[in-house]
């Protein structure tokens, strides 16, 4: 029989025109980080290098005959990603950049839904770039950019020479308000480390949670995440590791002074769940609030259980898995974090809670 | 008993073929490699996406990520007859006297047999091309249906309007009616006629591979774990009756399908490797190939019906000769 191929990581850059895209994705491409990148790009536009690998796609949303937008693909990307597939050995990763307006579900949904495109590649992470001045701006003017923030897994939050201090606090909180769980990186230029955005395995529930211990720290949203490492960053980074100690279930509605949020974040905090009720209740708020849930991820706590239970999903999506065995002295207790538009949050608390063993 | 004559090459088979009586190999990395007289191989592409038959099965017809749209002879000679830049060419279909459609994007070229080209832009991408068999009629297969174009003269195109994505197209010998291929599992059928739709649903796994019986009388399809064949022995086609199934195992999904030249005999490849044979009549099988290393990509029957050139996934190709 064959040798099972290993799976392609995909890494999704988004983020608007002007947020410093083709600069990054032309360090992907030029510095030396030991992988060669497949990149599949809207337009070859400006990135100036002559690469096989470079393939030029128009992004083409595919809906279902069913209508359900949870079910909507990118047909393009199947389309190349099969192509690129069929000769492996040439890259170890590709990389997808979407132009400014695209929406990022399909992109993520596509790795999830088409079984061929599946079998040979996994979503690694999806990346956004935000321009530290002008997502004020985009934030009003656009659901997309609201969209991106949400989906993000990584955030790097650039051009940040182009705001003052003030300007920045209030980019980051409007960030952090839509998504509080993603990684923020603050950067002039798209001087991000390209560790911090590659092969980061955000899909990868073991290693999502290996590379961030502090996955969904319900009480630690502000935490030293939050790198600001641009190559000419002179910048102390002590003040940066300042916790922000604000308990119970966090609703991020209005914490941004910018930014009238349409998309909100629910955290959600609770004990030792009923397997009975809990995973039946999991299914049903997704196929209910599927569409209006960007991403969703929980650690739990199942009653007589000695492993934490992980879940995340997309939409409709999830995926959910047995991580590793409580820690003596840890505390068990469950937490999940949804991310996403018009989320009754007194329903979703409500009847979490009731599923508590 | 069946014989194998293995081929053992590097990568993705993307179409097996004949040229006259000449086994070629078109691999995804544009190697075309061919048996006459001892393993011959070309460099088509930097590249290879798609490959098809001349209809006179002389020429192999090949579109690569380098743009380009070649013609390849049964003794290697390679000609260009149409260079896109740097756009992948991801979908050809061949037509009547030397006709050529080639797709890149949402732009759709046919070459005529006069050498002329005409290009129909679409508002979303060419997924699939197909030859009507009789006059000079393409038809493309894009987001929410399929095209008709009568590239030779100035008439309207033709709008199929079906909900979805379709990926591939492919008309009944006959010329009656267009069956398309879909992401969502399942193929779309139109009776050319009057519009007629056909819903052909319930597979598994997505359509990839395609065949008609010699006269028509039914399409074979894979997508599941066994040979789907679609009646069309009424000029209503499938509608309201239940498909045959043939080959059905319980381990291995049909990758690919080809239907004897003459007879309602079908080669089934599968995607462990595997290839068998069956008829349509009793539904009796009888083993091609064992198990190899990948799924089955191709599978051509020679001009006689004697021999069928097979690809895989793997690059364990070859020709199975039938009689032995």
């Amino acid at each position: 029989m064959a040798q099972a191929q290993p799976q392609i990581p995909v890494t999704v850059l988004t983020g608007y025109l002007g947020s410093g895209k083709t600069t990054l994705l032309n360090r992907i491409l030029t510095e030396d980080h030991g992988k060669r990148y497949a990149v599949i790009v809207n337009e070859f536009g400006e990135i100036g290098i002559d690469n096989d690998l470079i393939v030029e796609s128009d992004e083409e949303i595919y809906e279902m005959n069913n209508g359900c937008i949870c079910c909507t693909v990118r047909g393009d990307l199947i389309r190349t990603v099969e192509g690129l597939m069929r000769r492996p050995g040439r890259f170890d990763a590709i990389l997808v950049e979407t132009t400014g307006l695209a929406d990022p579900a399909p992109v993520a949904q596509t790795f999830f839904m088409d079984e061929d495109v599946r079998s040979k590649t996994k979503l690694d992470a999806v990346v956004a770039l935000v321009d530290a001045k002008h997502l004020p701006l985009r934030l009003k003017d656009s659901k997309e950019a609201e969209d991106q923030i949400a989906f993000a897994d990584v955030i790097v939050l650039n051009k940040t020479d182009l705001v003052n201090e003030q300007e920045l606090r209030d980019v980051e909180a409007a960030v952090r308000a839509i998504n509080p769980s993603a990684r923020i990186h603050k950067t002039q230029r798209s001087g991000v480390d390209l560790k911090e955005v590659l092969d980061r395995g955000a899909f990868d529930l073991q290693r999502a949670l290996d590379n961030d211990p502090h996955f969904l720290d319900a009480d630690d949203h502000h935490h030293d995440h939050d790198h600001e490492c641009g190559p000419d960053c002179g910048h102390d980074h002590h003040h940066h590791h300042d916790h922000d100690h604000d308990h119970g279930h966090h609703h991020h509605h209005g914490v941004s002074p910018i930014h009238d949020v349409g998309v909100t974040s629910i955290s959600l905090r609770g004990g030792d769940m009923d397997p009975k009720k809990f995973f039946p209740w999991l299914e049903k708020t997704t196929q209910i609030d599927g569409p209006n849930i960007l991403r969703l991820k929980g650690i739990i706590a199942i009653k007589d259980d000695p492993e934490r239970y992980v879940v995340q999903g997309v939409h409709m999506i999830l995926e959910g898995d047995h991580q590793r065995a409580w820690k003596e002295g840890e505390k068990r207790e469950s937490r999940l974090v949804f991310i996403g538009r018009e989320l009754d949050v007194e329903r979703l608390k409500r009847t979490f809670e009731a599923c508590q063993a | 008993m069946p014989t194998v004559a293995p081929l053992d090459l590097d990568g993705h088979c993307i179409a097996a073929a004949w040229l006259g009586s000449v086994p070629a190999f078109a691999m995804a990395d544009g190697l075309v490699h061919r048996l006459d007289n001892g393993h011959r191989t070309t460099e088509a592409h930097d590249g290879l996406l798609a490959a098809v038959p001349s209809l006179d099965g002389k020429t192999l017809i090949t579109g690569g990520e380098d743009g380009r749209v070649c013609v390849l002879s049964a003794d290697g000679a390679i000609r260009e007859i149409a260079h896109l830049g740097r756009k992948w060419v991801t979908a050809l279909a061949a037509g009547p006297r030397d006709a050529v459609a080639y797709a890149s994007g949402r732009v759709a070229h046919v070459r005529l047999p006069d050498g002329s080209v005409k290009e129909f832009a679409h508002p979303r991408t060419v997924e699939g091309l197909a030859f009507a068999p009789k006059g000079m009629r393409i038809a493309v297969a894009r987001y929410n249906g399929a095209t008709l174009h009568f590239p030779a003269a100035a008439g309207k195109p033709v709008e199929l309007e079906w909900a979805g994505a379709h990926t591939a197209a492919t008309f009944s010998p006959d010329g009656n009616f267009l069956v398309t291929a879909m992401q969502e599992n399942a193929l779309h059928g139109w009776k050319l006629a009057d519009g007629k739709h056909m819903r052909m649903a319930g597979y598994p796994a997505k359509v990839k591979s395609m065949s008609w019986a010699p006269k028509g009388r039914w399409l074979a399809s894979s997508g599941a774990p066994a040979a789907i064949c679609w009646p069309f022995l009424t000029k209503d086609g499938p509608i309201g009756k239940a498909p045959v199934e043939l080959g059905t195992r319980g381990d291995a999904m049909v990758t690919c399908v080809a239907f004897h030249t003459t007879d309602e005999i079908l080669a089934i490849g599968y995607a462990d490797g595997m290839v068998l044979g069956a008829r349509v009549a009793d539904q009796k099988e009888i083993l091609l190939r064992r198990a190899g290393n990948g799924a089955i990509t191709s599978l051509v029957w020679d001009g006689e019906g004697q021999r069928i050139a097979f690809g895989s996934e793997a690059g364990d190709c070859g020709v199975i000769d039938v009689a032995g």
